[in-house]
């Protein structure tokens, strides 16, 4: 199962962020994930958060550009080479990642791998043929 | 069935047009003569007396009037009557930095007036109609303009003014408002607001729109006809001619009607002020005939357009000039190159996005910098960084094979860039030369 990110148009300026952050504290939205790739003149942050829809309801509102992208989460044994063993099977399922970002979860602190590839369906099955399955959000919360 | 205010002067034939063209010449010029000395003396320099000016063909012996005359002889030193004779005064919006006063005699206010009515008229107004009046009120003379032209036709006329987009949405709709008068820019802001506001064009029973004061394109005024479900009609002027109604568009959309009988036009090189044959782009030269308070003899008006006297199929028989390209003032000269505004508005509309836009100039290291901000969409937005880029880039390639030169594009966050309800502000130059 893929999980829905929310990407945002954001301009690279002193407070843009601050205005989103905001926009999400004042109605109540968590995030459990936050991703920023940014160029000079602008940003894109790709948010995980509790309520996608609450959250793509507000951001229009407030006249944000946003847009949902479908993405593959994974949980990182916390060990050497960890990352590695669960790329080497992505490589052999031919998946092609665009871009990806850590993030941790749980009290104990858990690591879990958030990444975004090229044709997701088709590469969500690729991956479980070799008996990796992506989690869902309520798998990761209640991890 | 076209409809005229004034058919009888409308539709007049060429040679009644140039009688009364040459007899108010003749006598405009002899006015000026006697009262204007800072023009006298210009006739004086350049060798002209009034006898020498016996008609119309005379008119290319008179000396230009330009902005900087009106800045040398400003308040007073172009008045052709005496202050207790003038009613009212109209300024410039001063966007270019030089405001201009303009002064009314009660006999111009007519004059003016009836030039609005047969633009109005022209677009289909009758004393059936309801005239919204979106452009500002008090001392830019769009919305006196306006008003003033609605009035003499007999339309039910709503003051509106400018701003506050949502009661005009209102008035339009709770009113029957069927003509909406304002600047193309506000226009099309307020069909914006509609979209957002869920209304589409048959939510309100608007049928037509004049709409002037800025260079618009075609392309923006498709996108004002199909947002708002009217016709588009463009109207021209200047404050030192009066205001709006100097010319208009008739049914057939193709070019503006100078009201020959108060404003004759020629087209001049604008470096060596020769006067060039009909159908030749050049600058908008004006000699208003008939104005007393502001008589304006050959001033240069620095738009950019090319006239035709062809026979048009609303039947009637004044000149046309095309949409100026852009007024010389709007003009920037960047790297060298001439860029008009309206350029980038229709490459920006032809790439899918809304024409509301800002141009950033400046001078570092003595070279020319060269930006504009434009809207990014939700459409458009994409979740990778590289895809924006490439839009960037396209528009980019876009503008210049357009302009001549390449701007940077940088692509903003949507109601980022402040919207206008008058004339917007499309240029920050930053360069101190």
């Amino acid at each position: 199962m893929s999980i829905r990110q929310l990407s945002v148009f954001l301009e690279n300026r002193p407070g843009k962020l601050f205005e989103l952050t905001a926009l999400l504290a004042e109605h109540g939205i968590d995030m459990r994930a936050l991703s920023i790739a940014e160029t000079t003149d602008f940003g894109i942050a790709r948010l995980i958060v509790d309520d996608a829809d609450k959250a793509a309801q507000v951001l229009k509102e407030a006249r944000c550009i946003a847009r949902f992208s479908d993405v593959l989460a994974f949980a990182v044994p916390d060990e050497p080479g960890g990352l590695h063993r669960l790329l080497s099977e992505f490589n052999a399922a031919q998946v092609n990642i665009e871009y990806m970002y850590a993030f941790l979860q749980g009290k104990e602190g858990r690591a879990y791998m958030i990444f975004r590839v090229t044709d997701t369906a088709a590469s969500e099955k690729a991956l479980l043929a070799r008996g990796l399955k992506p989690l869902t959000l309520k798998e990761i919360e209640s991890a | 069935m076209e409809r005229y205010y004034q058919p009888e002067i409308e539709c007049a034939s060429r040679e009644q047009i140039e009688r009364w063209q040459s007899q108010r010449l003749i006598a405009q010029v002899r006015r000026v003569w006697e009262n204007v000395p800072y023009y006298r003396k210009k006739m004086e320099e350049k060798g002209v007396t009034p006898e020498d000016i016996q008609g119309v063909r005379d008119l290319p012996k008179l000396p230009f009037l330009s902005k900087a005359d009106l800045r040398d002889a400003y308040p007073y030193g172009l008045m052709g009557k005496p202050l207790k004779d003038c009613v009212r005064i109209h300024s410039t919006s001063g966007t270019t930095g030089k405001r201009v006063v303009a002064f009314y005699t009660q006999h111009d206010i007519d004059l003016w007036e009836d030039c609005c009515a047969r633009a109005l008229t022209a677009a289909g107004a009758t004393d059936e109609d309801v005239v919204q009046v979106s452009y500002g009120y008090g001392l830019f003379t769009g919305g006196a303009g306006l008003d003033g032209g609605s009035h003499k036709v007999g339309c039910l006329t709503v003051p509106m003014s400018s701003g506050n987009t949502d009661r005009q949405i209102m008035f339009i709709r709770d009113l029957d408002a069927t003509i909406l008068c304002a600047t193309p820019s506000y226009a099309a802001y307020l069909g914006e607001r509609m979209q957002e506001l869920g209304l589409g064009p048959e939510d309100i029973p608007l049928k037509a729109g004049i709409f002037g004061a800025e260079a618009w394109s075609e392309e923006m005024r498709r996108g004002i006809e199909r947002t708002l479900g009217i016709k588009a009609y463009d109207i021209y002027g200047l404050t030192e001619l009066s205001g709006p109604g100097v010319s208009f568009e008739c049914s057939a959309q193709a070019g503006m009607h100078i009201n020959e009988d108060h404003f004759i036009p020629e087209i001049i090189d604008p470096d060596t002020g020769e006067v060039l044959p009909e159908g030749a782009q050049g600058e908008l030269v004006i000699t208003a005939v008939d104005k007393e308070a502001f008589p304006m003899i050959r001033y240069r008006t620095k738009d950019i357009c090319s006239l035709t006297y062809e026979k048009c199929p609303c039947g009637r028989t004044h000149v046309r000039m095309t949409k100026p390209k852009g007024r010389s003032d709007d003009m920037l000269i960047i790297r060298g190159v001439n860029v008009f505004p309206s350029q980038i508005e229709t490459v920006l509309l032809n790439h899918g996005y809304a024409a509301n836009y800002q141009i950033l100039v400046d001078r570092v290291n003595n070279t020319d910098t060269f930006e504009i901000l434009v809207e990014m969409t939700p459409e458009m937005f994409t979740d990778s960084i590289g895809e924006i880029q490439q839009l960037q880039k396209t528009l980019s390639l876009g503008l210049n094979s357009m302009l001549g030169i390449r701007p940077k594009v940088t692509l903003v966050a949507p109601k980022t860039i402040a919207r206008s309800e008058g004339k917007a502000v499309r240029v920050i130059d930053k360069r101190k030369i």
